[in-house]
């Protein structure tokens, strides 16, 4: 029943997303412009960027990306159609179809622009595997968290500015098992040496499921 | 003036922490020499943050499970201690790793931990201050509450344990702990550590039972 229900959901917003190109071609020219703009704004006067400068940018483009790609998730939905979902579906099916299909557009988006950022500024990865599972784990983790962030400022009056506000400190210790993981594929190490990393991200991620999971019907009665 | 016993004992406890803490024999360390006192003012805020914000979470499950205004009170007067309590935790600490460390921000995990959880709590009052309605303000920041804790919980525990810190106990830097700590230092370290935690409660219970009148009055006028 639920898995009928977070099916249908996601087919309902990647459907969505179909019919309003215009927002997504908005988040792929964000990122676009972003990059560029880092390009314009180190490369032409040093020739090149240090690794930890390398993969810190990529994340943090990745960060800023995510905050504005998702908080529209909850935001675009007008108040009817919201209560009429309430009428037939349930909380639990909600998010995990939010999630689910946040999760799978934040990985396009990762890696394009991780294609963009190699074609623009260059690409030390030498662990290419590696980085693409970081940047799987990544995409899973932004989505989970920012999901539920994004249920909690939609309901206030200045989304914009909460957003990023409660979003950030919850995403600190994820983006820096993320980082580290990703300086580790990009010098090549083996893998196991990032086995702890993946470890501690997989088990945040469940933290942040399960308890948006348990929360998001009070959430949701408002 | 009614002062219950736990009340007393707050006061007892506090003076013998700042008495004893001052004047008792501490064991002399390289590099720490006196400051080791810190640890009876430091580390208890810490803990105290910690219990204080745990009440204030198990106020806002409360909350949720029975909407009352008064679990949503206690949740926020809680929460507010626990900041205040935090605050004085990273001044204390700057202020101690200035002497030892040799500056007050050292990169140090645990610091920047403690700086985010600090991040998360000041959102958390920001966004009580976005609603109008007070119900709706009561449930969603009970739901951000409970949401930010479970995931400050891995990095305030978790996290510094995987990196080196400079913090007594990691990463193979001396410390407090079995052999280090002698019992001059336990003699005073968790009287302190009770006292402080039972103070920031007196203040949450003082400070809760004013707003609950506050609002009575405000209903009734």
């Amino acid at each position: 029943m639920l898995l009928k229900e977070v099916i249908y959901l996601m087919q309902k917003d990647f459907v969505l997303e179909w019919r309003q190109k215009y927002a997504f071609n908005g988040m792929l020219l964000y990122v676009g412009s972003t990059v560029f703009i880092c390009y314009l704004s180190f490369s032409l006067r040093f020739g090149g960027l240090e690794v930890p400068v390398w993969n810190a940018l990529y994340w943090i483009i990745l960060l800023f990306t995510a905050v504005n790609a998702i908080s529209k998730g909850f935001a675009q939905e007008s108040r009817g159609r919201l209560l009429y979902y309430y009428s037939v579906v349930s909380p639990q099916g909600v998010i995990l179809a939010k999630m689910i299909y946040n999760a799978a557009l934040m990985l396009v988006l990762s890696l394009l622009c991780f294609a963009f950022y190699t074609v623009v500024i260059g690409n030390p990865v030498q662990d290419v595997g590696m980085f693409l599972l970081t940047i799987v784990l990544g995409a899973i983790g932004f989505a989970s968290s920012l999901t539920m962030i994004s249920g909690i400022a939609a309901k206030a009056a200045n989304t914009g500015t909460l957003m990023a506000v409660l979003s950030f400190p919850v995403m600190v210790p994820m983006l820096l098992m993320l980082m580290k993981m990703s300086k580790n594929a990009i010098d090549g190490l083996d893998p196991s040496v990032s086995l702890d990393e993946a470890l501690t991200l997989l088990a945040i991620n469940m933290i942040v499921v399960t308890v948006s999971y348990i929360l998001f019907p009070y959430l949701w009665r408002s | 003036m009614k002062l219950t016993w736990w009340k007393w004992l707050t006061v007892a406890l506090l003076l013998y922490t700042v008495v004893g803490g001052m004047l008792s024999d501490v064991p002399r360390l390289a590099i720490l020499n006196e400051t080791i006192r810190n640890l009876f003012f430091h580390v208890p805020m810490w803990f105290g943050m910690i219990l204080i914000l745990l009440v204030s979470v198990v106020y806002s499950i409360k909350y949720l499970r029975n909407p009352l205004s008064r679990n949503d009170i206690i949740a926020n007067e809680a929460a507010k201690v626990g900041i205040l309590f935090g605050v004085l935790g990273i001044v204390t600490g700057m202020e101690w790793a200035r002497f030892t460390w040799g500056e007050f921000w050292s990169n140090d995990p645990k610091q920047n931990a403690s700086a985010i959880g600090l991040l998360i709590y000041f959102a958390y009052l920001i966004l009580r201050g976005s609603f109008q309605d007070h119900q709706q303000r009561a449930r969603i920041s009970a739901v951000y509450n409970i949401f930010a804790f479970a995931a400050l919980i891995p990095l305030l525990f978790i996290l510094p344990r995987l990196t080196d810190s400079l913090h007594p106990g990691n990463g193979g830097n001396p410390g407090f702990n079995a052999y280090d700590m002698d019992s001059s230092l336990r003699a005073v370290f968790y009287p302190a550590v009770l006292g402080w935690t039972l103070l920031g409660i007196w203040v949450v219970h003082l400070r809760s039972r004013l707003e609950v009148l506050k609002q009575r009055f405000y209903e009734n006028a």
